[in-house]
């Protein structure tokens, strides 16, 4: 270690590194072999992770994917060393560099962590000190590890910045955390990590918490810093779409295990356990359409304190026989493709898409009458500050929002955070009054209704939140939940409320016992059912779907669309479905509305708008979300957008895309946009296209 | 920082004005008046123009506005009056008194400080080890006893063990003697009223330190550092400590400020003439001037106290200093 001289750094700009160093013959910086892990919790033993074991090469791109809970965090701290102190390494070999990391003793991990591997965590919110400067946390590893004096390490972190692309990085040493956007912040940690010329980074989840657009300037700085510096790179990630376009090889676990593990073209293309490809038709895409329902891989993944004894897929698995209640070993079907599963070369051949998955989605809105909710010119300004000393500053949440829903129709509303969307929602439902403007529901204006007429309203329209695990009140059981809508408006008499809720919960696919539940009691997906269930409890004609999929992983996520999409047809309702994830979105809406800072910059009917959009912005967030197929994605031009978005206290003047516009010319800083029908119900606000 | 600054100043002026209002009304509201007490404490029935001419002269007889108006004036211009019961002035009764219950304060302060932090950060790192689970039972224990009974317990073992091992018993002085007059004197008499308070003080500031602390040291930023590879040290010091302290200044902040005004029955034991003794006759007196100038005084000390609260949250933490 000693040898390799502390202080001896690398030049970044090494152009040199780049032919042989992302070569992924040679030897491996890091295998891990045989890794089991658990931890002790006071229900019992949980074995977070079993038998893992992969490498990674200088210059690659290793993928582990999974769903909340599959071990694929914990086996990445577990490279750290930074495992809580209720977990026990019961077995397995992580040499890194030729040394066996579980060997080494704290101080010898000390100087390996930070120094030769680093870590890069998925909230960059909460990843930062709050109350040191992001000098003094760049340069921290640089004077322990590399014992550099206050100047070089100042040198240093402004190079780092200067390399992760943050202008001004002088200045920038002497801020605070709070004081940059998120996916700053993140560089930042990039730059942290960086720091000592690690050959090891690690990234858990590095971009789950940032905008598609920010997300996709973040792994490209990671993929392109990986390749010219060399390092070998493990990403964590439960985005298929993120390891389809940047992952050279994958591993997919399940419930602790690996399960399938190869590069991404054959693990996309010709996947060889059931899961991974359930997991591939489960995920919505932003090359399909909504004409088909997602083929879903029915039930939960198992409790890891009671697993199931042979294969951990076996009970949510199609293809599952008798053999399979011997644990599969993973072993290696093609050079470097392995998969765990006694039926992998049978699998081409057995899977079939299910007969439902073929069942067309054929709600075409009745446009026959009129819509059930129009917006006109809906406003709503925020005032904040106002303090003794300062002027009010207004926040333009939402500016002159123009849009209508058909019944039965679904309007997806797609934004970057802060751009309003959230906040359009609860304007709708009059959760916030409206500052300007009208909500027509039914004919009626709501922006002007009293708060009795409201009452009435609200039995009409609905609401489904994000957070399954919040939006729920923990001292309520699932069938006071479900029940409370209906005795607040006095729906039905009290005798029939039981029957009510028993029947609320078949209809969203859950056992009529789970109404003594309580929603601690329930995991993410069916809290969503019971959300949904508490929706549907008045009957109503119209639902905001506020980010109703976005905590879900992917398997639960694609039962819930199909579970909203089959209700519409059922039920006839009307979604505004709000979210992030361009893929839901395109699957699940007739029509979309594109939202930024406050404004709508792009309307049509989905297939349109996906198949040609119009706006600068729609196609810069459509380029920046990742398709799951690696074939497709090599193929794709990146133009990626610069530039975050800025502060709705103080839009840009003109356009307010302008600052980031790759077609602004001089006309889009004075004149704001309208939004003009350029194809038959395709409205686009921008004049230069 | 400066526009911070005199913010929170101004904005302690409506607090003092509510708590001058409060306590004007409230004082009024007690049945009986001062008069009653000073003219009966003889026994007898008081002849009625005795009594009136009693409440003349102390003002008494005004309407509230105008008895309000003049309370609020001798705010203002600093004119606090006199004590209705002693009539002497206010300022004077107070001095002495004030000074001794701030250095009693003050010394508390100190050794719950230097006691609480290295302690709660011990108990914090070690949790679930011996060492938490004893400074968690000393701050139990610090927390369950009172003060005065400490109090009793110290006078009686500093009696016991001078008696045992110099065969004279001692006492602490009862006369207060400014601490630059004879600081070895003055010291001997406060010190064990300080540690009687302080125990308390810090057992409480203890276990906000080490609650504060597990609960940094479970944050993202903190695994961060440590996966930097930075010392356990620097983590705990550099990243942890710093951010655990916010809880610690507030608690800090309060039992200071309690210590100026609440110290009755410790007082006592220890047979120190404090604002705390001289609170509760001035209330038992119907004393109103004295009342609502102490009253108003421990307003002013826990309104600054916050605001120096306010101010060390500024310095610790920048989210505040460069929002506001």
């Amino acid at each position: 270690m000693q040898t390799m001289a502390e202080g001896a750094v690398r030049p970044l700009s090494g152009e040199a590194l780049s032919g042989q160093t992302a070569a992924k013959t040679g030897k491996p910086v890091l295998e891990i072999e045989n890794l089991s892990v658990q931890f002790r919790s006071s229900h019992g033993l949980v074995r977070a992770v079993e038998n893992v074991g992969y490498s990674v090469h200088p210059g690659e791109m290793v993928a582990i994917v999974g769903e909340s809970g599959s071990g694929k965090s914990v086996s990445a701290l577990t490279i750290m060393r930074l495992l809580a102190q209720t977990a026990e390494i019961t077995s397995g070999t992580i040499v890194f560099d030729g040394r066996d990391l579980l060997k080494l003793s704290d101080e010898e991990m000390r100087r390996i962590r930070g120094h030769h591997v680093s870590m890069i965590f998925q909230e960059p919110m909460t990843s930062l000190n709050p109350v040191l400067r992001i000098g003094l946390q760049i340069m921290e590893p640089l004077f322990i590890h590399l014992k550099m004096t206050p100047d070089e390490a100042k040198a240093r972190a402004v190079e780092l910045l200067t390399l992760v692309g943050i202008t001004d990085p002088e200045s920038r040493l002497e801020q605070y955390p709070h004081q940059l956007s998120g996916g700053m912040r993140q560089r930042v940690m990039i730059a942290i990590g960086l720091a000592c010329n690690p050959k090891l980074l690690i990234a858990d989840e590095p971009t789950t918490a940032l905008d598609v657009t920010i997300q996709a300037q973040i792994l490209e700085l990671m993929k392109d810093l990986s390749r010219r510096l060399g390092i070998a790179v493990i990403i964590i990630t439960h985005n298929l779409g993120i390891v389809a376009r940047y992952a050279d090889r994958v591993n997919v676990m399940y419930a602790a295990r690996i399960v399938e593990s190869g590069t991404a073209e054959e693990v996309f293309g010709n996947a060889r356990h059931p899961y991974a490809r359930g997991l591939l038709s489960a995920v919505p895409r932003l090359d399909r359409g909504r004409a088909m329902r997602l083929q879903t891989i029915e039930g939960a993944p198992p409790n890891l304190l009671k697993p199931p004894a042979g294969c951990r897929f076996r009970p949510r698995c199609r293809f599952a026989i008798d053999k399979c209640e011997i644990n599969p070993p993973l072993v290696e079907i093609e050079k470097g493709h392995r998969a765990a599963c006694h039926r992998s070369n049978e699998l081409e051949k057995i899977d079939r898409p299910t007969a439902s998955s073929h069942e067309a989605i054929s709600a075409v809105a009745s446009s026959t009458s009129g819509p059930i909710l129009q917006l006109q010119d809906v406003t709503k300004f925020f005032p904040i500050g106002g303090g003794l000393f300062q002027p009010k500053k207004l926040v333009r949440a939402v500016n002159k929002v123009t849009l209508d829903i058909a019944p039965g129709e679904t309007l997806g509303l797609v934004g970057e955070s802060g751009c309003g969307k959230s906040t359009l929602g609860r304007v709708v439902l009059r959760l916030d009054d409206p500052t300007d403007g009208k909500i027509l529901f039914e004919g009626a204006d709501l922006a002007k209704a009293s708060s009795d007429e409201m009452l009435a309203v609200r039995k009409k329209m609905q609401v489904i939140f994000q957070d399954p695990f919040s939006s729920l009140n923990p001292r309520m059981t699932v069938g006071e939940i479900i029940a409370e809508p209906m005795r607040v408006h006095q729906i039905l008499p009290k005798d029939k409320i039981h029957d009510r809720v028993a029947e609320l919960l078949s209809l969203v696919g859950l056992h009529g016992y789970m109404a003594d539940r309580y929603p601690h009691q329930l995991s993410g997906g069916q809290r969503q059912r019971v959300g949904i269930a508490r929706a549907l409890s008045v009957n109503p004609k119209f639902i905001v779907c506020d980010e109703a999929v976005s905590a879900l992983d992917v398997s639960i996520q694609g039962q819930v669309i199909n579970l909203l999409e089959s209700l519409q047809l059922k039920l006839g309702l009307s979604y505004l479905f709000i979210a992030h994830d361009l893929a839901v979105v395109r699957h699940i809406s007739h029509k979309v509305a594109v939202m930024y800072l406050g404004k709508i910059v792009e309307y049509a009917p989905a297939d349109e708008l996906f198949a040609n959009p119009k706006h600068p912005y729609t196609q810069a967030l459509l380029a920046a979300a990742p398709i799951p197929d690696p074939v497709i994605e090599r193929t794709r031009p990146r133009r990626i957008i610069t530039g975050e978005l800025p502060s709705p206290l103080r839009p840009p003047p003109g356009c307010v895309f302008n600052p980031r516009c790759p077609i602004a010319v001089e006309n889009c800083r004075k004149e704001i946009p309208a939004l003009r029908e350029l194809g038959p119900k395709h409205w686009v606000a921008c004049s230069e296209v | 920082m400066l526009r911070y600054v005199i913010k929170r100043l101004l904005l302690m002026i409506p607090t003092l004005f509510g708590a001058a209002v409060l306590i004007f009304l409230l004082m009024r509201t007690i049945p009986g008046d001062i008069c009653y007490l000073r003219l009966a404490a003889g026994g007898g029935s008081i002849p009625q123009d005795v009594l009136l001419n009693c409440r003349r002269e102390l003002g008494l007889d005004e309407p509230m506005l105008v008895q309000f108006w003049a309370f609020i004036k001798g705010l203002i211009t600093f004119d606090f009056g006199k004590s209705m019961w002693t009539n002497r002035p206010i300022v004077e009764e107070i001095a002495l008194r004030f000074q001794l219950s701030l250095q009693v304060a003050l010394m508390a302060t100190l050794t719950a400080v230097l006691i609480a932090i290295p302690l709660g950060t011990i108990a914090a790192v070690k949790q679930n080890t011996w060492i938490d689970y004893f400074v968690r039972t000393f701050t139990i224990a610090g927390i369950a006893m009172p003060s005065f009974w400490l109090g009793i317990l110290i006078i009686l073992g500093i009696l016991v063990t001078s008696k045992a091992w110099f065969g004279v018993a001692w006492m602490p002085p009862i006369r207060y003697v400014p601490i630059w007059q004879d600081p070895w004197y003055n010291l001997s008499m406060l010190i064990w009223p300080a540690l009687a308070t302080g125990y308390r003080y810090s057992a409480v500031a203890t276990r906000m330190t080490r609650s504060a602390l597990l609960e940094v040291l479970r944050e993202d930023y903190v695994r961060t550092a440590r996966a930097k590879g930075l010392y356990e040290k620097l983590v705990i010091n550099r990243h942890a400590l710093r951010n655990a302290l916010l809880p610690v200044v507030t608690v800090v902040g309060i039992e200071f400020a309690f210590l100026m005004g609440g110290l009755v029955v410790t007082e006592q034991v220890f047979n120190l003439n404090g604002l705390g003794k001289l609170f509760v006759e001035s209330v038992l007196n119907h004393d109103y001037a004295m009342t609502q100038f102490l009253v108003m005084m421990v307003v002013a000390i826990f309104a600054f106290t916050n605001f120096v609260v306010d101010i060390c949250y500024a310095w610790l933490d920048p989210r505040i200093r460069y929002t506001r």
